[in-house]
């Protein structure tokens, strides 16, 4: 389902090569945008349940009659969302309005963008790019924009920490984050998303399947390296101190409400989602099935794909309700003095494990 | 198509760029600088050199336009919103610029441009490091040198303030 496949398949597209491409973006797009605020949906679910069980409560309900939240409170989410489209839109008198208002939208094109790489099976990807991966952590740098931009027009002193902290919190962890594709570049010795993933099929040392995670002891640290900085770019707990409620009310979100809020939350929520979709394409096998021939035809790849990457998101929630928040310094300093050199070491340890035993 | 797409693109490009020149809000101009930097990169991609855009999202967007902006919100009041920042010596400026378009005009018109092929090449990541790596080896790894310099230089700069 590649945008140049559509683009060919449109009977008219010689005539109308604006018009195609156009509806060719589009059909794509909307099936991505829904993905999105479905799964979001789902997500926020998920968190609500996941987070009151291990707190050793029950949730959302809904019992009794009337207005209520439905069988286990499964509609919990629905009103949630209806409740921050029908709030009050409010724009802060000193803030600046213009940048105010864009900052949601470079935050959400940030992470909307990153799904036209992520290959949801054999055939459902957007785009396979020659640079799919690179491509991935090239826009999602958008994201630390929009956040710097909403905490400085907010003109809040809170929202400005926010930012600050934010910003630089994404922009340290991305380079162990990098730094671990590398290894994953130097062992597949391609660029592309599907590429990567066909590399990963097949069995390893007789039982496990042939994925990255497995393939060495270097590429099994680079797993986790990954993962973890992809939790603090997502600003996450334990890495939320950008939002950090107890010192700076909600960071750069303070000044938002109603829908420009929820347009921050969908996007933290999607990142997520790309988080865990880029480790499972890059080192769990991405749509491959965990038991070699077992259930591996495309329309299982969806499954496994979705499967894995929400196995992860659960794994984040996880993380959220059990860890507590890092301080900044403690923050940066595992950034900069275990992951990076740990980076590096990976990177000559994969270089040398390609020449003699690869 | 490919036109009207480009010069949608060239137009966003100049745009931009003329925003952040005549814009008098600083941020204003950062922001500006965004759309012209990805307007760059989308250029990159109709020469086929996709990593080439990537490396300009990853390096001046991800990078250096963020700098750009944690310097204007460390270097001034930080509660201050409006830092405004006006033009100075414009007929100065203005013949400065006039005189390095003239020289690049001359020199555009006066190189022999090659017209490549318009075909999608098979692979455009592999030709740049099997080059990197063999033809132009010294060079970059004294750039690499010259990086490493700067970084421990910036480190020690910072460090003797304390």
């Amino acid at each position: 389902m590649t945008v140049d496949n559509l683009i060919n398949w449109f009977p008219f597209g010689a005539e109308w090569p604006v018009i195609t491409f156009v509806s060719a973006v589009l059909i794509c797009a909307i099936p991505v945008f829904l993905f999105i605020a479905v799964y979001a949906l789902v997500a926020i679910y998920g968190e609500l349940k996941i987070s009151s069980f291990m707190q050793d409560k029950v949730g959302p309900m809904g019992q009794g009659v009337g207005l209520h939240a439905g069988k286990w409170g499964l509609l919990q989410p629905v009103a949630d969302a209806l409740k921050l489209i029908l709030k009050e839109d409010i724009i802060p008198e000193s803030a600046d309005k213009k940048l105010f208002i864009l900052a949601p939208f470079v935050v959400f094109v940030g992470a909307f963008i990153t799904f036209a790489a992520l290959p949801f099976s054999q055939e459902i990807i957007v785009a396979d790019m020659n640079i799919g991966v690179f491509y991935i952590l090239a826009v999602s740098s958008l994201g630390v924009i929009g956040i710097i931009l909403a905490g400085w027009s907010s003109n809040n002193k809170w929202s400005l920490y926010g930012a600050m902290r934010s910003a630089a919190q994404i922009v340290s962890y991305e380079i162990p984050a990098g730094l671990s594709i590398i290894t994953i570049v130097m062992l597949t010795g391609t660029l592309s998303m599907q590429g990567i993933i066909i590399s990963q099929q097949g069995i390893i040392w007789g039982f496990l399947p042939n994925w990255i995670i497995f393939n060495n002891p270097f590429s099994f640290i680079a797993f986790f390296i990954f993962f973890i900085s992809g939790v603090a770019e997502c600003n996450r707990t334990p890495f939320d101190i950008p939002e950090a409620e107890s010192e700076l009310v909600a960071g750069a979100y303070t000044e938002y409400s109603g829908m420009r809020y929820a347009f921050f939350f969908l996007s933290e929520y999607a990142n997520m989602f790309v988080v865990s979709g880029v480790a499972v394409a890059a080192f769990l096998g991405g749509w491959n099935s965990p038991i070699p021939g077992f259930m591996d035809s495309p329309p299982w790849g969806l499954f496994w794909f979705i499967g894995k990457s929400m196995s992860l998101i659960f794994l984040m929630i996880w993380f959220r309700w059990t860890f507590p928040r890092l301080r900044v310094d403690q923050l940066m300093s595992v950034c900069w003095k275990v992951f990076l050199p740990v980076s590096f070491v990976n990177i000559f340890g994969v270089g040398i494990w390609n020449l003699l035993v690869g | 198509m490919i036109d009207a797409v480009f010069w949608f693109i060239v137009l966003l490009t100049l745009g931009s760029a003329v925003t952040v020149v005549l814009n008098q809000k600083l941020l204003y101009s950062a922001i500006a600088l965004l759309f012209t930097l990805f307007g760059i990169a989308a250029l990159y991609i109709f020469l086929w050199a996709d990593f080439l855009a990537g490396v300009q999202v990853v390096i001046y967007v991800g990078g250096i336009l963020v700098l750009i902006i944690f310097g204007i919100m460390l270097t001034n009041r930080i509660s201050t919103v409006n830092i405004s920042h006006t033009s100075v010596q414009r007929g100065i400026g203005g013949m400065a610029v006039l005189g390095v378009l003239l020289i690049l005009g001359i020199m555009i018109l006066n190189t022999p441009w090659h017209q490549a092929d318009y075909v999608e090449p098979t692979q455009t990541t592999a030709s740049i490091g099997t080059l990197l790596m063999m033809d132009y080896l010294l060079p970059f790894e004294v750039a690499s040198l010259l990086l490493l310099a700067a970084l421990i230089g910036a480190v020690t700069l910072s460090r003797r303030a304390e």
